[in-house]
């Protein structure tokens, strides 16, 4: 892993262009990573694209063909957040609920249906709630897809760590 | 009067504002009728509920469409600038909201020219936004989970997806989580802690806690934060003092989840729906502590 002083930052408008932005870069086979933004560039909820510095072309050339361009790319001048990789379980017997940072998913062990979805602040929460609900983890819309803010990317950790505890490998 | 503030998750719904009212268990402002699921419009027909068991007046509603990508947001944070100053509410509690650092110090500052000060709650996304501002002492009540206290808590983190591993969203945490937001000057001028305790706090320290009753399902299910953050406001609104009317819609809020007799699949209507039974349990046993 590269030490930050290596390293840019890509800034977006809006947490749904980051996470664009990360798909096509991914796609693309970009070593890059997801990290909140050092307080001089914060302004609510927000996340930014980490990249290697010595990439800065090929990037920004692989996001302005894909119409993801950055409001701004800086480099990394002060410590950054990581975001929460930690999960916590909670076995209800017939259900399992897992919860990231502040986002809590519950499924129905038998069917995989999502049965709850609860924490968050931000309005894409009851939003992905509405859109999720009801249906299997494996029919359910991604929230990386769907969802727009930093809740929104809790969720999707937290779902994805539901799939891995429910669907078969 | 009591306002409520949010948004509903529809990306075409238009900004409405007045006084709700609730048929066929939906929330009606200006001619809209609204699904009560969770997040905004349950805080609403909760303060609604709580309202009508008290005898006091219905509260005010704001709501606007906004799926997270912050148009209806801004466009409410623009009506609120502009009309704040000219109303006359006594409770104003501010919910689900695009946190946008800017428009956030613009509507404290339009606040701040009502002629009579209001008692100022945030929950969910503007309660972020009033910690991430640095205002957080403006505010009379923020109702956090322990997660949210553990974001308090952290100086640093601008979200709680940042939350530093070393500050443990424990339960046995809380009384040291309590003391660390109010050092840093993170917290409100009281909290009330959801969670398998209710803890309601100050400065000085914990004024109280309700564990009872227990029901361990009420965890797992969409809005059971946003219904205790309506029974309390429309408490405080009726004039209880605020880690009083905390206290009894802590309580109030676990009984009606308790006569709900819930699952993890239960969702939040059910539990509304037992407000009037809970609440006078919840006046009558906090009448018989004192």
């Amino acid at each position: 892993m590269l030490e930050d002083k290596d390293c840019g930052l890509l800034v977006f408008e809006n947490t749904t262009e980051v996470i664009r932005a990360e798909n096509v870069l991914k796609a693309e086979g970009c070593e890059i990573r997801l990290m909140g933004p050092p307080p001089e560039i914060q302004s609510g909820c927000d996340l930014v694209i980490v990249f290697p510095l010595m990439e800065k072309l090929n990037i920004l050339r692989a996001l302005t063909d894909r119409g993801v361009s950055p409001i701004d790319v800086v480099p990394v001048s002060s410590p950054l957040l990581h975001p929460v990789d930690l999960f916590q379980v909670k076995d209800y017997g017939a259900y399992l609920m897992v919860r990231a940072a502040n986002m809590k998913l519950c499924v129905d062990k038998n069917s995989r249906r999502i049965v709850n979805i609860s924490g968050g602040g931000c309005p894409d929460v009851p939003y992905l709630a509405y859109e999720m609900v009801g249906k299997s983890i494996g029919e359910a819309p991604s929230p990386r897809k769907i969802g727009h803010t930093l809740c929104g990317y809790a969720l999707d950790l937290a779902f994805e760590e539901i799939k891995r505890r429910c669907l078969p490998s | 009067m009591l306002a409520v503030i949010g948004t509903y998750p529809r990306k075409d719904f238009p900004l409405v504002f007045g006084k709700i009212a609730m048929e066929d268990e939906r929330i009606c402002i200006q001619g809209e009728r609204i699904p009560v699921n969770r997040g905004t419009p349950a805080l609403m027909a909760a303060a609604l509920r709580t309202a009508e068991a008290l005898g006091q007046p219905a509260p005010f509603g704001y709501l606007v469409g906004d799926i997270g990508q912050g148009k209806g947001s801004r466009l409410l944070y623009d009506h609120l600038t502009h009309n704040l100053p000219q109303t006359g509410f006594s409770t104003l509690t501010f919910h689900y909201l695009q946190p946008i650092v800017h428009w956030h110090d613009r509507v404290l500052s339009a606040i701040e020219r009502i002629s009579k000060r209001p008692v100022l709650i945030a929950d969910a996304g503007y309660m972020y936004m009033a910690k991430m501002s640095g205002h957080a002492p403006a505010y009379d009540l923020f109702t956090p989970d322990v997660g949210e206290l553990a974001f308090l808590a952290d100086e640093k983190a601008p979200h709680p997806l940042y939350t530093r591993g070393f500050i443990l969203h424990e339960e046995n945490k809380v009384p040291d989580l309590i003391n660390r937001a109010y050092a840093n000057k993170n917290a409100s001028r009281f909290l009330l802690v959801k969670g398998v305790k209710d803890y309601v706090a100050n400065r000085e320290g914990i004024l109280g806690i309700i564990e009872n009753p227990v029901t361990e399902a009420l965890e797992a299910i969409g809005g059971t934060g946003d219904t205790l953050t309506g029974l309390v406001s429309a408490l405080i609104e009726s004039g209880i003092e605020i880690s009083e009317a905390a206290l009894i819609g802590a309580h109030a809020n676990r009984l009606a989840g308790f006569l709900a007799n819930p699952t993890p699949a239960t969702q939040v209507m059910e539990i509304i729906r037992q407000i009037p039974k809970a609440l006078p349990e919840a006046l009558d046993s906090r009448r018989g502590r004192k």
